[in-house]
């Protein structure tokens, strides 16, 4: 039981402290692999791998698999509680604030700068998405355009350029572009 | 409970077909809470997204907590909160019980390999979507391109941008700079 209580409290720390996004969990779960039992340094590769190819948070899904190798469906469900109990307790607190203050001057003054840098952020991450996704840069030492045929993705770019086109033209629901993505990618071994 | 349990079934939703990371749910949360529940607007998506990034927690786990506060106070919170989380400890638990190697499986990668590429797709559509929301004038469309550029070429820390650009807002606020926001 108190194992339980450990698992809890420790995934509450890191739900406390790990501020944006799902790999910033990464290095309190690399002090976890070394404090506790529970899981080796080399089992935080498998669980990346698992955590990104589920749907889901990372975080998420990490806590959800380090708990599971703790203690199986208590463990996960302890596990992912304790991670996010912290960020909806101070979400809560954020929203009675924000409510309150929505038309406050100042407020306004923040969200009009906010907004944009939130949005470069956001192409950011996109841009990253889709360059290891177009490109195999890690398959070449060297890149440039004498090898330009090992490192670019001929079915990537198609497909992207094909789905642009797509949902430019017509409107689809996200999930059914998913769908229809991970289809193709089985059918054209991507 | 009915509010409850469409908070609940929504978050799950966009939980299940969420991959990759935080800002891949964008273009679901755009469909299924702005679009079908009408629940938000999009400039308030991208204050919680701004506040999730500088506050503890996950991006998505922290906009579902928003979006059912909103909606119907804390019990609100709890159920979209739970629905966020649903699905991924399922099928986390699933796949770390039955499968071992499934990230290795041709068939996954296969399908990721594709998934990556369409979920590019999906984000470089939210953006531009974003962008006619929430750049409203020149200075705007300077901040986009500076976030842009620290977020891509730096290690620093996305919650530092966030900062940066509220200190910013706050700044031109007080030497009495009338943004396009307020037109």
């Amino acid at each position: 039981m108190t194992g339980f209580l450990t698992l809890f409290w420790e995934f509450f720390e890191i739900g406390l402290f790990s501020v944006g996004g799902g790999l910033a969990t990464l290095p309190f779960l690399y002090r976890l692999a070394e404090k506790y039992p529970w899981f080796t340094t080399e089992a935080i590769s498998d669980m990346i791998a698992i955590s990104e190819s589920t749907p889901g948070p990372m975080g998420v899904n990490m806590a959800t698999y380090t708990g599971f190798q703790f203690g199986s469906v208590l463990g996960s469900i302890t596990a992912t509680f304790g991670l996010v109990l912290p960020s909806v307790i101070i979400i809560i607190w954020v929203s009675k604030f924000l409510e309150k203050f929505r038309k406050n001057k100042h407020v306004e003054e923040v969200f009009y700068t906010l907004r944009p840098a939130v949005t470069g952020l956001i192409a950011s991450a996109g841009c990253s998405v889709l360059l290891t996704s177009l490109f195999h840069l890690d398959a070449v030492e060297v890149v440039s355009l004498e090898n330009i045929s090992s490192w670019i993705g001929v079915k990537e770019c198609i497909l992207f350029v094909a789905m642009l086109i797509l949902t430019k033209k017509k409107k689809i629901h996200p999930i059914a572009i998913i769908v229809i993505g991970a289809v193709i990618g089985i059918v054209f071994q991507f | 409970m009915n509010i409850l349990w469409q908070l609940f079934t929504s978050f799950s939703r966009i939980g299940a077909f969420t991959f990759g990371g935080g800002y891949a749910m964008l273009p679901l949360l755009q469909q299924e809470v702005v679009e079908k529940r009408g629940w938000s607007t999009e400039d308030e998506i991208l204050d919680y997204f701004a506040i999730g990034q500088c506050t503890p927690g996950i991006i998505f786990v922290n906009t579902a907590t928003f979006v059912g506060y909103k909606q119907k106070g804390v019990l609100g919170a709890i159920f979209a909160t739970l629905g966020a989380i649903t699905p991924s400890i399922i099928i986390v638990m699933i796949i770390s019980s039955v499968l071992n190697g499934f990230a290795d499986l041709p068939v996954v990668q296969h399908a990721f390999g594709a998934i990556r590429v369409v979920v590019g797709v999906l984000i470089y559509n939210a953006v531009s979507g974003m962008w006619k929301k929430s750049v409203v004038d020149k200075l705007c469309v300077c901040v986009v391109f500076v976030a842009f550029f620290i977020a891509t070429c730096t290690t620093i820390s996305p919650a530092w941008i966030v900062f940066g650009a509220t200190v910013f807002g706050l700044f031109l606020g007080k030497m009495g700079y009338k943004g396009g926001a307020k037109q």
